[in-house]
């Protein structure tokens, strides 16, 4: 299958816009969950990004598609610590609101 | 495997409409849980895109490591943390959102100009691996990739030790501030939080 049909540059427009939302997410949210959940989006539009150069540039090697393989596995790897330092988070604080996090604030 | 071309814009066009809007979704919507589920939506999306990039062994990888793993991960999250709490309202609230909003849209422009002024060196269509991109994945890890494969392996063993040591309640016998002994109940049980100011 050839991709001649669609542009390189509507995916790189549609990884743009999905990694700004996920700023304006990780920027905005006041529950600590969400900031979490901006961070997966962001991984992914570098995902796309990463995986569209593979196909489009890089078509022989595809050395991007290993480059999102581990992508992959930091971003699983983060999650899953991630969470678990939110749990202890709110075992100590009983709160998931960012704002309140201000132990290391002077 | 060959699609004609109008089902491949279609099926682009439909895709990154459901990542667009899920991706709002995730971020404005007031229910945690809603969101949850509609990042489970975006990440098959994005699997999908992977298709249609003749990407197949990355797109299951997509799957079963984002949908199967992290987006369960972040529900039982929710599941734990999830308390219905009264934000306390924030000064100058609307001066930070516009900041924000400026800065990503900003962002976005500077993107999207780079995205579309840049010429790409498009490669030779013809020279596609097309469905031997797992055969070459698997070359690739085990050939000039296998010291970040290894090292992969060592970083999701860390990962597993850290959360285990970080989301676990008092392994010590004795509370280390006060010396008193450490109460072993189950993990559900209330008790003091530590940390608060009592003001």
């Amino acid at each position: 299958m050839n991709l001649e049909s669609i542009p390189l540059q509507a995916f790189l427009i549609v990884s743009s816009i999905l990694f700004c939302i996920g700023i304006w997410g990780l920027l905005n949210s006041r529950n600590a969950v969400r900031v979490l959940m901006s961070i997966e989006l962001m991984l992914n539009a570098v995902n796309i990004n990463l995986m569209s150069f593979s196909s489009y540039i890089d078509n022989n090697l595809i050395q991007g598609q290993v480059f999102t393989i581990f992508v992959i596995t930091v971003a699983a790897a983060e999650a899953a610590v991630g969470l678990a330092i939110l749990l202890s988070l709110y075992r100590n604080r009983v709160t998931v609101d960012m704002e309140s996090f201000n132990l290391l604030k002077w | 495997m060959s699609l004609a071309v109008t089902t491949q814009i279609i099926c682009f066009s439909v895709l990154s409409l459901i990542i667009i809007v899920g991706a709002l979704g995730v971020i404005l919507l007031e229910s945690i849980v809603y969101s949850a589920f509609l990042l489970g939506g975006v990440f098959m999306s994005v699997a999908g895109l992977y298709l249609l990039l003749n990407a197949s062994f990355v797109a299951a990888a997509q799957v079963l490591v984002y949908v199967g793993a992290v987006n369960v991960l972040i529900i039982f999250a929710i599941m734990l943390v999830n308390k219905k709490e009264d934000l306390k309202p924030i000064d100058n609230l609307k001066s930070r959102t516009i900041i924000s909003t400026s800065i990503c849209l900003t962002l976005l422009s500077l993107l999207i100009r780079v995205d579309l002024s840049n010429i790409w060196g498009i490669a030779d269509p013809n020279m596609t691996v097309g469905e031997e991109s797992t055969i070459r994945i698997g070359e690739h890890l085990f050939s000039d990739y296998l010291l970040p494969f290894e090292v992969a392996s060592v970083l999701l063993l860390m990962a597993m030790i850290g959360a285990i040591v970080l989301a676990r309640r008092d392994v010590m016998n004795k509370d280390i501030s006060t010396g008193l002994p450490v109460d072993q109940e189950l993990i559900e049980k209330t008790r003091e939080p530590l940390l608060i100011k009592k003001n």
